[in-house]
């Protein structure tokens, strides 16, 4: 559901320094109104310290970033209105009960209603749209991992944002409250028309939650795109195996239809049990990282 | 527009101070905070018939409203413990993700400082006034001295322990800079007089704002014969409104600069660091 019209989000060379180390080295990247983008990388490629740019909360070193059309380095209280932040969640409010933390919340945005875009959003059908209607009168420290991501989620919306941040926001959920949590941020991008950039360093919630996906190696956008996109766009080759009598052939290539019509078309029908495996965007992901890491080994690869 | 947004800050502002308040004075967290006044109270009751070189004026009855004075200083300390709570485990941040939630926030604490302190007093006074024999507690003087120590004291210290508190990085520096006061405390003529002190402490005590916080309750409560073992064996009314001012003044002048640099630096990434370290020492 990629959006046309104006980038919600553009950002161009934008490079970080801290002392003699450069973080970030010319960061390129642009999302489009309704998309969700995931900033997908390793530990330490500099995913946290670009949402931080982008939120307003850290000073850059150079470069051109717009969010909403405002440099969030210059963001005022109502550039952050129209901005949503899910922060990593610790131990913040334990003791306020859920709807009254989040009608706390919503207080602050009121000011900054429209006509077209009333804020904030009435609590009791966020806590339904995030599936924390039964917890609304619970303290927050009683909620589990998974509940209190969603209400970390629905801090995040409450005054409507146009633009949704989330840093790594399934760390530490297990697999079940990180696939409810998948399935929600997926609903959420849909009914409230938001935005959304997403970080994560696991490639399957990149795939399953995001219409588009920037790889970060090294402080550097090494390839954007679609899932498929990506796939296709870099030469890993798909592998071929087949049986002919009883031992099994494999091959590696990288047009696997040419490779089995001239492997069929002089068989004589001694070939069985075909199959093509595609390479996966897992493969993509762990070559196109692994080149970028260590330039070495991919020039050897390719020699 | 602009009203508007202030509008919204107030609300959200004391609504949350309300709130934070109430639970600070509920469930397991009620014990905690009793035990502070209860133990006061104790003091008071134990040094009750103690003499102290006055006619008729017992160390307890002289403890009495210097105590008052103590627990108005005290919410310096609520707010530097809340400033590193809450930077720590994110709330501050949160505050900052929101439109006008660092002044919502700031306010918040205000509400909360203020009427937690006025609990304690009410806790101290109410049963401590009934322990101890000659006050002078006729007329309105006593209530306009309680008056003006009161809001000039949490003033005063409310804005020290802002500039104390955004100075200070974690729960533990807190701690420490909590020993400090405890240790300034016991040299402010609280709980002796600051008399019997060697010269150069009484120095130190009378440079903060405790001592001239007793010292403004003592001379709302005590008859003016007690002043006798105060410094300079005077009620000193016009010295305690220039320190308290001075103090009330550069708090003024540092507060607001250092609370926006303490929230200009926050981040996702200083607080996740900040959980990594206290994981850390748990485990």
């Amino acid at each position: 559901m990629s959006g046309d019209g104006a980038p919600v989000l553009e950002v161009a060379d934008l490079r970080m320094r801290y002392g003699d180390k450069d973080v970030l080295n010319g960061i390129d990247l642009t999302v489009r109104p309704g998309e969700v983008l995931a900033l997908l990388g390793p530990n330490g490629a500099g995913k946290t310290t670009t949402i931080e740019i982008l939120e307003g909360f850290r000073k850059r070193s150079a470069g051109e970033v717009s969010v909403l059309g405002i440099d969030p380095a210059e963001g005022d209280e109502a550039w952050r209105a129209r901005v949503g932040i899910v922060l990593q969640s610790w131990r913040d409010h334990r003791k306020w009960r859920v709807r009254q933390f989040l009608t706390n919340q919503g207080i602050l945005y009121a000011p900054f209603s429209t006509p077209d875009v009333p804020r904030p959003w009435a609590v009791d059908d966020l806590l339904a749209s995030v599936g924390l209607t039964d917890q609304a009168d619970e303290q927050v420290r009683h909620l589990s991992g998974g509940q209190r991501r969603r209400l970390d989620v629905a801090v995040g919306l409450i005054g409507r944002p146009e633009l949704l941040f989330l840093d790594e926001p399934t760390a530490g959920l297990d697999p079940q409250a990180r696939r409810q949590f998948h399935d929600l941020l997926r609903g959420v991008s849909q009914d409230f028309g938001v935005t959304v950039l997403i970080t994560t360093h696991d490639l399957a919630e990149a795939d399953k939650v995001a219409d588009r996906i920037a790889i970060l190696v090294d402080g550097r956008v090494i390839a954007a795109g679609t899932a498929a996109e990506l796939s296709r766009g870099i030469t890993t080759h798909d592998r071929v195996r087949w049986v002919v009598g009883g031992r099994l052939f494999q091959q590696s290539t990288a047009d696997s239809t040419a490779f089995v019509r001239a492997l069929l078309q002089d068989d004589r029908g001694a070939v069985t049990q075909l199959e093509v495996h595609r390479a996966s965007l897992e493969d993509t992901y762990l070559s196109l990282v692994g080149n970028a890491e260590n330039p070495a080994t991919a020039a050897a690869d390719a020699a | 527009m602009r009203i508007s947004t202030t509008k919204a800050v107030l609300k959200s502002g004391m609504a949350r101070g309300l709130i934070e308040f109430r639970q600070a004075f509920s469930g397991a967290d009620l014990i905690g905070q009793l035990f502070w006044p209860l133990a006061t109270l104790a003091a008071i009751w134990f040094f009750r018939d103690r003499e102290i070189g006055v006619d008729g004026l017992t160390l307890g009855t002289a403890m009495f409203p210097g105590v008052l004075g103590m627990f108005v200083a005290f919410g310096m300390f609520l707010v530097i413990q809340f400033l590193a709570a809450d930077r720590e485990d994110g709330t501050l941040l949160r505050a900052k993700a929101t439109p006008g939630g660092v002044l919502s926030y700031l306010l918040a604490k205000l509400v909360n400082v203020s009427l937690t302190v006025l609990v304690y007093l009410l806790i101290v006074a109410v049963p401590g006034s009934r322990l101890v024999d000659g006050l002078e507690v006729s007329g309105p003087r006593p209530w306009f001295t309680l008056a003006w120590v009161v809001l000039v004291g949490l003033a005063a210290c409310q804005l020290l322990g802002a500039v104390l508190g955004s100075l200070v990085s974690s729960p533990r520096a807190a701690g420490y800079i909590a020993m400090a006061v405890l240790a300034l405390t016991a040299v402010s003529g609280i709980f002796y007089p600051l008399t019997a002190m060697p010269a150069w402490l009484q120095w130190v005590g009378q440079a903060f704002p405790i001592y001239w916080l007793g010292l403004g309750m003592r001379s709302g409560l005590l008859p003016d014969t007690a002043a006798a073992i105060e410094v300079g064996g005077s009620w000193r009314a016009g010295e305690s409104v220039w320190v308290l001012a001075a103090w009330i003044v550069l708090g003024l002048v540092l507060a607001p600069f250092l609370l926006r640099r303490m929230a200009r630096r926050e981040s996702g990434s200083r607080v996740y660091a900040r959980r990594d370290r206290a994981l850390q020492r748990v485990t």
